[in-house]
């Protein structure tokens, strides 16, 4: 069936709500994004999440949206926090799939020597690939240890400093996180895999800012023209896979009492306050937890090879977190409906937390410019750094988008690459990679993305955020 | 889409933007299972070798086809991705109206002998399909990778 949109201004189109949609959908896109007819299918989406019960204002969608389980990626939906349900499929497989961005006391030119040695030791310092494992082994014990703490686990063991939590969102750590509620498979899958990067999409990127476009805000956050940055973006791996998967199954077995009919098993859910769904809210607080002490640790080894490669002390480097946003989770937040402030679960999935300045969540350093956003490009093109707005508070909330989404299949890139080295076209253009997986780099190419300032263009001209640095690669490390 | 005939068992891969899918065939329910199980390692990896493994004995529960078949794959990738072991020589030993049982072979990947060919993360419901058609059974199932 193809759905219907209404253009409500240059940048949002209204799904009206019909049939079993209780609210209508909102689409943040433009022209471009919409007139694709591959999107018919992510639009049902966003107006099968509109029939959940205790859904709020509307079924929202971010310009990048795609095609995902269930809830499309880049979706967003916030639902009663007494009535409304909790899905995984609104949170992803990946639970808190997410990127950091750190920047250094260097320019471009203090490290375009030694580049080289810097990609290769980072490429063979941080585990990546698939099933890849780490060099820390967790026994049982100390595994729950990570799932209650997260970030703070990781500093607490050394790996990074307290200034790291803080430039965190949630400081790293959900507190609802209980380790007693997982599977133990879920356990056995995260044992050995903390401090690895993963496969697929998942990579590190060092990086220069590019052009600032919001020079007191990136001063805030401590960017200037031609500074070395550094890009992580990881998750739960095939921990928080496991707890996905388990929780999917559960309520699908449980989807049959549902006082209404799923319009995609996929969408499988449960009510916020039944037994299975906090079960599902304090179990996905454990994957992302594990993802944040997986990043921290990540960021940490990375600090290392910097020092170590570039012969510089810790103060020279001048290495700190500018930020550390999740993209796919589900929290408990406080936004204003009818007026009002209430709990709502904000389902964000492909979709990144956009507090504005003054919100109370923020740490003191960004608390007057709002909170910074990570919209990672393709390895060739370019990543933005935004800010959280007021408008987004009060629009999506508190959300916008999270990167480019692909464009071409895994297949379809890979016939595109055929003949061609991916590796030499990127250095061409001065940036260097290192993969592991065979198919990764063709899978992986520029092409095979969209073009994530059009994305970001969306966001900026809707208000939903606001540019604040474009960043450009150097050089990429790809699982 | 024409149906592809299914009085020989198989399967063939589905090209779809984020992820994979495959369109499953055989002569019967249970030869769908098998086929499906011998599939998913067919896409994963390279390399098995012959002769036999550890024999393991899965139960899976599933309350109609699609589920069943959902759940009997995310064990079988469970296997692989929790464990590290390939599975080969699947028999499926007893369907009935919640349960499926199946009789395999395993053997530990070892990077030396075997190669990662694609990496599937999960089994998903997603346009899920799985039924008798005029010719056998039939199944469509899409991959997260």
């Amino acid at each position: 069936m193809e759905i219907k949109v209404e253009r409500i201004d240059r940048y949002r189109w209204r799904i009206p709500a019909t049939g079993k949609m209780r609210v209508p959908g909102i689409v943040y896109a433009d022209d471009s994004v919409l007139s694709r007819k591959e999107q018919n299918e992510p639009l049902q989406q966003v107006a099968n999440v509109a029939a959940l019960p205790g859904i709020l204002k509307a079924s929202l969608a971010m310009p990048d949206i795609h095609w995902g389980y269930g809830f499309p990626i880049g979706g967003v939906a916030a639902f009663d926090w007494e009535e409304g349900i909790i899905s995984p499929g609104g949170v992803g497989y990946d639970i808190n799939c997410g990127v950091r961005l750190a920047v250094t006391g260097l320019s471009r030119n203090d490290v375009a020597s030694k580049l080289e040695a810097l990609v290769n030791a980072l490429y063979q310092t941080v585990p990546s690939g698939v099933g890849s494992t780490g060099n820390i082994r967790l026994d049982r014990k100390e595994e729950k240890k990570v799932l209650r703490r997260g970030s703070r686990w990781a500093v607490s063991r050394g790996y990074g400093e307290d200034a790291d939590l803080a430039h965190t969102e949630e400081g790293g750590c959900l507190e609802n996180a209980d380790p007693d509620l997982l599977s133990p498979r879920a356990l056995e899958r995260g044992l050995k895999q903390l401090g690895t990067l993963g496969s697929g999409n998942h990579f590190l990127e060092v990086g220069t800012v590019e052009t600032i476009f919001e020079p007191a805000v990136a001063r805030a956050f401590g960017l200037f023209e031609g500074q070395v940055t550094l890009i992580l973006h990881s998750g739960s791996r095939g921990l928080g896979y496991q707890v996905c998967d388990d929780f999917l199954g559960r309520m699908t077995r449980l989807s049959k009492s549902l006082p209404f009919d799923l319009p995609d098993r996929q969408l499988a859910c449960a009510g916020i306050q039944t037994e299975t769904g906090r079960a599902y809210f304090n179990a996905m607080a454990c994957a992302a937890n594990y993802a944040w002490a997986n990043r921290q640790v990540l960021f940490h080894l990375c600090r290392e090879v910097f020092q170590r490669v570039l012969d510089i002390s810790p103060r020279d480097l001048a290495m700190h977190l500018v930020y550390d946003v999740s993209h796919n989770i589900a929290k408990k937040e406080t936004h204003v409906i009818d007026g009002k402030p209430r709990p709502v679960c904000v389902h964000r999935k492909g979709a990144t937390r956009s507090f504005p300045p003054g919100h109370p969540e923020l740490c003191e350093a960004y608390r007057l410019v709002g909170q910074p956003i990570l919209i990672p490009g393709d390895m060739g093109r370019a990543s933005y750094v935004l800010v959280g707005t007021q408008k987004a508070m009060e629009e999506t909330f508190g959300s916008t988008c999270h990167g480019a989404g692909r464009v071409l299949s895994r297949k379809a890139a890979m016939k595109k690459s055929k003949g061609r080295s991916i590796q030499r076209e990127l250095e061409d253009r001065g940036i260097l990679v290192r993969w592991t997986g065979r198919g990764t780099l063709a899978e992986e190419m520029p092409e095979a993305y969209k073009d994530v300032s059009k994305v970001v263009d969306v966001v900026h001209g809707a208000g939903i955020s606001k540019k604040v640095a474009r960043l450009r690669p150097l050089a990429v490390v790809k699982g | 889409m024409k149906a592809p005939a299914a009085r020989k068992a198989g399967y063939r891969l589905i090209d779809h933007t984020a992820d994979l899918g495959m369109v499953v065939f055989a002569p019967t329910e249970k030869a769908l299972y098998e086929t499906a199980g011998a599939a998913l390692f067919d896409i994963l990896a390279e390399g098995i070798p012959p002769g036999p493994g550890p024999a393991e004995t899965l139960h899976i529960r599933g309350e109609d086809p699609a589920e069943r078949m959902v759940n009997w794959l995310r064990e079988l990738l469970y296997l692989w991705a929790g464990k590290g072991l390939l599975v080969r020589d699947i028999r499926v030993t007893r369907i009935t109206e919640d349960r499926l049982s199946a009789a395999v072979r395993v053997h530990p990947y070892d990077p030396k002998r075997h190669g990662i060919k694609t990496e599937i993360k999960a089994v998903t419901y997603h346009r899920l399909r799985v039924g008798p058609t005029s010719k056998g059974w039939e199944a469509f199932i899409i991959f997260d990778v």
